[in-house]
Formats: C-alpha cells, sequence, structure tokens
C-alpha cells in the first residue's frame, strides 16, 4: 500500500528561496498549493536559507560553496526540487556544478542536484503536465520576463500557458518584455542610478502597456518593479505568477497596504 | 597612461553624468531599439543563422588553438605578395613602429578608416605629436574627431551625439572651408562631410586601417564599411599601413564566408555590409592603382596571455557591437562611461584583461548579468560568464571593497546555520512588517538609501515562509 502511494504521488522538495521566505511567504504557499493540486507530495526542509547567489554574484566562492553544500544536503533524498524562481534555479541548475568542478566527489552531488531542480511553472507545464488551473483574476496583465529564467532555463511559454487557464485574465505583452528590470541582485544597491534608470524604462513599457497587473517569476525583479511603481504613483498592482496561478489575490499585491485594500 | 588616468574618474562618477547628460540620453533613447529589432528582421531571413554561429565559433576556436601556426602562414603569405609585417607587442611599439612608416615615407598627411585597435593604441596622439595631420574618414570617427573625443561605440563611434549637435560641430568646423550653411538633415550632413573628405583623401599619404579578418591562405586584410572610406583609405595613399589585433587571423576564404554572414547581421542586421573589401599587397606590375607599400601592424597588447587561461572565448570576438546594443546598462549610460576603448559587455571583460584588473574594478560588477549579451553574440562568447568569472578573480586578488567583503562573509556564515538565521531574520522582519503593513511598502530603510531613494521597499510579511509553514504543520 504504501509503496503504492509513494508511486502514484511524484515527491517533491521545495526551495523556497530567500526573498520568498523573508518577504512574500505567500509565493511559498501558492507553490505549495499549486504542486498538490498538479499531484506533488510537497516536502519543505528546513534546512534551507538562500542558494549562494549573493556570494557567488560578488566574487565569494568560498562562502558560495559552503552554502551550495548545505543545500545539496538538505535536498539529497527529494526527487524533485522545486523553487518558484528562474534565477535560484539558475544558480543550483548551471552554476554549482562549475562551482565543484575541480572536486570529483561534490560534482557529482552537485549534477544530481542540478539534473532534479526545476523552477515551478516549468515543472507544472513539462513534468506534470499541468494543462490548466482553477483560479478566477479580473484583470489584464502583462509578463515580465526575468533573465535568467528566459535565456538559462528558457522559461517563456510556460507561465503564459497557465495563465491562459485562469477565468477572467487577459495577457497583453509589453514592449521590451525580455529585457533585465535593472535589479541584479546587490546591483541595484551598488549601482542604484543605473539600476534606477533601468527599472524606470521598465515601469514606463508596463505604463504604455496600459494593463493594471504585472506578472512575474521572480520576486526580485518584482519587488524592484512593484518598488519603482509605487514610488510614481503608477496603478499597477504587481503579482508573483504562482499567486494567480494558486487563486492567492485577495490580499495585498506586493507592495500594497491594508490601506490599500 | 591617460586611459588609466580617467578609469581614477571614478566610474561612479561617469555613470552619474551620463545619466544627466539630456543629449546622450535622447540620442541612446533613439538608438535603443534599432539595432536589435534590425537583427531580429535579419536572423528571421536566415532560419541557419544559429548553426552559423555555431560554425562561426567554431573557426574561431580552431584559430585560437592552433594560433601560432595561422600567423606565420600570414605573414609568408603577406611576404609572398610584397607586404611587410611587423610585430608589436605593446601599443607603443605598434604605434612607434607606424610612425616610423610614417617618417620614412615622408609623409604630412595621413587618412584613417576605421579601427579600434589603434583606438587601443592611442595613435592619433602619437600621430599627430609626431606632426602629421591625421584624418579619420568614417563618419562616426570623422564626428568624434571633430568634438575631441573617442568613440563610444565599437561600431557607431558617434552613437551618442544628436542630430543637432553634429549639425553644430559641423558648423563650427566646416564654415571655415566655406560651408557656411548650418546642415541639419542627415543626407545633407553626410553629403557635407563627404565633400570635405574627399579633398583629404586624394592628398593623403599614408592610409591607415584595420582589418575585420586576416586571412591567412591569401595573406588578404578584410575590411567592411558601409561607406567606402575604407576603400579610399586603402587604396589611393602612397602607403597602406593595416593595424590589427593577431586574434584576427582565420585560415581561408571559405571561413570568411561563414563569418561575414554573422558579422552584419549581428552587428547592423544588415545582410551584408556595403562595402567588402579584400586588400593582398601593394601595387603590382599590373595593376593601375593601388598603394606603393603595404605594412601590417599586428598587435599583441596582452591577447596572447589571455590564450592559455579561462579567457580564451574573449578572442574570438569579432567585434560586431551586438552585446552593446542588447545592453540595457550600455543603454542607460552610453560608451564613455565605461572610461576606455571597449565599452559594453565586451569592453566589461576586456579591459581588466588587458588594461589591468585593479583599474577597472567596477566594470564586471556594473552589470546584472542579464545575459543577453551572451544570448546574441554570434560567437557565443559567454559574456555574462566571463564577467562573473572577472568578480570572482577581483575578490582573489582582494580588488573590492573589504567592507563589501566582510558583510557577504559574515552573511554567508549565518546563511549556512538555518536556525540562527531565521531567529536573527525574525526581529527586523517584525519591525518592517509594523512599520510599513499599512502602506504596504517602506519609503526609506537604513543603510539602503540606493534603493529607497528612488524606490519603495515592499513590506516584508511579519514572519517567514519557514517559520510559518513548521508551526502550521507542527514539525520539522
Amino acid at each position: 500500500m504504501n509503496s503504492d502511494k509513494i508511486k502514484t504521488s511524484t515527491q517533491v522538495g521545495l526551495f523556497v528561496t530567500c526573498l520568498a521566505d523573508l518577504i512574500r511567504p505567500q509565493i511559498g504557499f501558492a507553490a505549495v498549493a499549486l504542486l498538490e493540486q498538479a499531484g506533488c507530495t510537497v516536502r519543505v526542509p528546513r534546512n534551507q536559507t538562500c542558494c549562494g547567489q549573493p556570494a557567488l554574484n560578488s566574487g565569494d566562492s568560498a562562502s558560495t560553496i559552503a552554502i551550495a553544500k548545505m543545500v545539496i544536503k538538505t535536498f539529497a533524498q527529494d526527487d524533485y526540487v522545486i523553487a518558484a524562481s528562474g534565477s535560484c534555479v539558475d544558480t543550483i541548475c548551471h552554476k554549482y556544478p562549475e562551482l565543484f568542478r575541480n572536486d570529483a566527489l561534490w560534482a557529482g552531488r552537485a549534477r544530481a542536484l542540478a539534473a532534479k531542480t526545476w523552477e515551478l511553472t516549468s515543472f507544472l507545464v513539462e513534468v506534470m503536465e499541468l494543462q490548466q488551473v482553477e483560479a478566477t483574476y479580473d484583470g489584464v496583465c502583462s509578463y515580465h520576463d526575468s533573465c535568467s529564467g528566459l535565456r538559462e532555463l528558457g522559461i517563456y511559454d510556460q507561465p503564459r500557458q497557465l495563465l491562459a487557464s485562469v477565468v477572467g485574465l487577459e495577457l497583453k505583452e509589453m514592449n521590451e518584455n525580455n529585457v533585465c528590470c535593472g535589479f541584479g541582485g546587490l546591483f541595484s544597491i551598488k549601482y542604484p542610478d543605473i539600476s534606477t534608470r533601468m527599472v524606470s524604462d521598465k515601469c514606463a513599457n508596463v505604463g504604455h502597456s496600459g494593463v493594471d497587473t504585472l506578472l512575474g517569476g521572480d520576486l526580485g525583479c518584482l519587488l524592484n518593479i512593484a518598488g519603482r511603481l509605487r514610488r510614481e504613483g503608477a496603478p499597477v498592482r504587481v503579482f508573483h505568477v504562482a499567486e494567480v496561478l494558486a487563486g492567492m489575490t485577495d490580499g495585498p499585491a506586493i507592495g500594497e497596504g491594508e490601506s490599500d485594500l | 597612461m591617460s586611459a588609466v588616468a580617467s578609469q581614477k574618474v571614478a566610474f561612479r562618477e561617469r555613470t552619474t553624468r551620463a545619466l544627466r547628460d539630456s543629449n546622450l540620453q535622447q540620442a541612446m533613447g533613439k538608438a535603443r531599439g534599432g539595432f536589435v529589432d534590425k537583427r531580429l528582421e535579419a536572423m528571421a531571413a536566415l532560419p541557419e543563422f544559429d548553426e552559423t554561429r555555431d560554425a562561426a565559433r567554431d573557426i574561431k576556436d580552431h584559430v585560437l588553438a592552433n594560433l601560432d601556426g595561422y600567423l606565420e602562414l600570414y605573414e609568408q603569405k603577406v611576404i609572398e605578395n610584397g607586404g611587410q609585417v611587423h610585430w608589436a607587442r605593446t601599443a607603443e611599439e605598434a604605434c612607434q613602429i607606424v610612425a616610423d612608416i610614417c617618417k620614412e615615407a615622408n609623409a604630412q598627411v595621413v587618412t584613417k578608416g576605421k579601427s579600434m585597435v589603434s583606438e587601443e593604441m592611442h595613435l592619433n596622439s602619437v600621430l599627430e605629436a609626431a606632426g602629421l595631420k591625421v584624418v579619420e574618414t568614417d563618419l562616426g570617427e570623422y564626428i568624434v574627431q571633430l568634438a575631441g573625443e573617442t568613440p563610444s561605440h565599437i561600431i557607431a563611434p558617434a552613437v551618442h551625439k544628436t542630430r543637432e549637435q553634429i549639425t553644430e560641430l559641423f558648423h563650427e568646423h566646416h564654415s571655415k572651408l566655406g560651408y557656411t550653411d548650418r546642415v541639419t538633415q542627415r543626407e545633407a550632413l553626410v553629403n557635407e562631410a563627404r565633400s570635405v573628405l574627399r579633398g583629404t583623401f586624394v592628398t593623403a599619404d599614408v592610409g591607415i586601417t584595420g582589418a575585420n579578418f586576416l586571412v591567412a591562405e591569401t595573406g588578404a586584410n578584410v575590411i567592411v564599411t558601409n561607406e567606402g572610406n575604407g576603400d579610399l583609405t586603402s587604396s589611393l595613399p602612397r602607403v597602406h599601413i593595416v593595424t590589427a589585433g593577431i586574434e584576427k587571423v582565420i585560415p581561408s576564404l571559405d571561413d570568411l564566408s561563414v563569418l561575414l554572414r554573422v558579422l552584419a547581421r549581428s552587428a547592423t542586421g544588415q545582410e551584408m555590409s556595403a562595402y567588402t573589401s579584400l586588400y593582398s599587397g601593394p601595387r603590382q606590375d599590373t595593376d593601375s592603382e593601388g598603394p606603393e607599400a603595404y605594412h601590417v601592424v599586428l598587435l599583441d597588447n596582452g591577447r596572447s596571455t589571455m590564450l592559455g587561461g579561462g579567457y580564451r572565448s574573449m578572442l574570438r570576438c569579432i567585434r560586431c557591437g551586438a552585446c552593446l546594443n542588447h545592453c540595457p546598462v550600455y543603454s542607460a549610460i552610453g560608451g564613455h562611461a565605461y572610461g576606455w576603448v571597449y565599452s559594453g559587455p565586451m569592453g566589461s571583460v576586456l579591459t581588466p584583461l588587458l588594461n589591468g584588473f585593479d583599474d577597472s574594478v567596477d566594470l564586471p560588477n556594473a552589470c546584472t548579468l542579464n545575459g543577453r549579451c551572451k544570448a546574441v553574440c554570434p560567437v557565443r562568447i559567454p559574456l555574462s560568464d566571463l564577467l562573473l568569472k572577472h568578480r570572482l578573480e577581483q575578490y582573489r586578488r582582494r580588488l573590492t571593497p573589504l567592507f563589501g567583503r566582510f558583510l557577504v562573509r559574515a552573511w554567508a556564515w549565518v546563511a549556512t546555520r538555518p536556525r540562527l538565521y531565521q531567529g536573527l531574520m525574525a526581529l527586523p522582519l517584525w519591525l518592517m512588517h509594523w512599520r510599513g503593513h499599512r502602506r504596504g511598502a517602506l519609503e526609506h530603510i537604513p543603510f539602503a538609501g540606493g534603493w529607497t531613494d528612488s524606490r519603495d521597499f515592499p513590506t516584508p510579511a511579519g514572519r517567514s515562509f519557514i517559520r510559518q509553514w513548521h508551526s502550521r504543520k507542527g514539525k520539522s
């Protein structure tokens, strides 16, 4: 009985990502809900914090390696590892194996983790073959394609395919939807002027598209864009795609407060 | 060296200035997207574009693995054709060689076709110091020369200038030559420059061009232009000098045909540039025209040291400019902010390698690693990966600020201790939530002014997902 159950249900470990964990936990709950809807059993290990990108992008390979080893050990037992972020998945899938290139033991483990790690929407569509979700959203949305997901993982159609099944949702593409929003992790703090210019361009494109909602798959970009839209006073709501797909849009959008509702 | 000095004017200051320069912003805004759209159209018209990029990459990789042999073969062919090859280890050596050739030829006037290697050598200032009149003949190069500037883009040197600025520049410099009307239309500006330059072409003693490729099997140098100025520079003066980096050599004309198919499409979205010319030496007895002497100055300037390390792929670069055209940082700040000859992603990779890591710390960091450069490179240079590699190298050499390195290390130490991490994060999360939950966003965060000066920071939920999840589940 027990072994049958294991066979029929796909087991996944959820890598929450540090930003979703700390700033917008609802993305984690949305990811769990979607994975369960698709027939997965979800485990959320306590032993996780971040994928190590801030250290890696600062050139600190020793720190990145320490974090990577923790991530590799934490998720060793899972059949799949899922994260609702293209850039974290890119780090695990492409940067970890490279970091351990000269370490035969860990290189093998890193490659094994890379092979079973997926970005949420691509996993739902390509592995779980999820055709549609049970959600309603009344709004005209544009989708910002985050860089790592788009260019390193080839994520473009998957979220759009699922969004097409959301009742009431109209997707309208904006100009330069594939151009960086200027977040870049620590880049946005180290080079705020350039980052501001880039996110302003992004907000202008959002504005010209005339949509009322902006969606994306990476919380870093969304915090950046939502933060700028809000500063500009633009009446555009920002959600992570997982929140919309899971129907978790009743509360405040990213950057909205209780007073906005 | 002036290039190094200008690096020290601080990258940040240059970017701030660039972002506030309304002419620059207007010019860059106009250019933005044009190159991108044209490249997309050109790609769509060539279904085997990606396969051709693979082939182009393979050709360059093959050459780089056998560079010594191809360079020797190339030299032999140039000599057979009646030309001379000069080898220069450094920019200074290369300048000296060119200056000596000009002196020996009793030259007064030098015309130049576009050559980024000559920019890398700072050749113009050396020749001018030797008393020569040097005239750039590529329209963009001519404009920046009149303005006393350097190119801001490897294929569109004056992309940072508005048409109004060019009108004023021409008026200032050409009115004494009899062109007293202020011309404002694009075609009229081109015609005026052409008319001024024609006079120089016929009086020049020496013509200096770059090379897009050097073909080993024939000894020819190849230049592609849209203005034909390279041809007048190559064939009218008594002496033709080609300046090129050693990585420009390719084996054969067949290889050339592959590389040409990706070059113009990636650069300007054209199938071919208007002129593709091959020059293989001085005038032969049977030729009715052409230079009496033909020299090739091959510059190393740090390239050979790139062959051995993890940066070899950068030597594949064919200088198409696609990475600049697709870089949102370049588009925001323009080429001059980068502080040296090469800008954009390829410049941020090359400058530390050719000019030293110490004086270019910002370049690899002023990048979001968005990977658009890597995605469009016609010879598949993993540009964004090389920029990340630079950051690792900077860290190893302790070039980045100590405090920043300490912070990252301390954060990583905590991040490898999940329970401590959750414990330490709890209070700040709760405080930020308490402060901002009604509005939904914070207008100011201590120590993060860089972010909140121009953006709100969306308020965190009061408790982390991990804590919420495990208290709901009541298990770990």
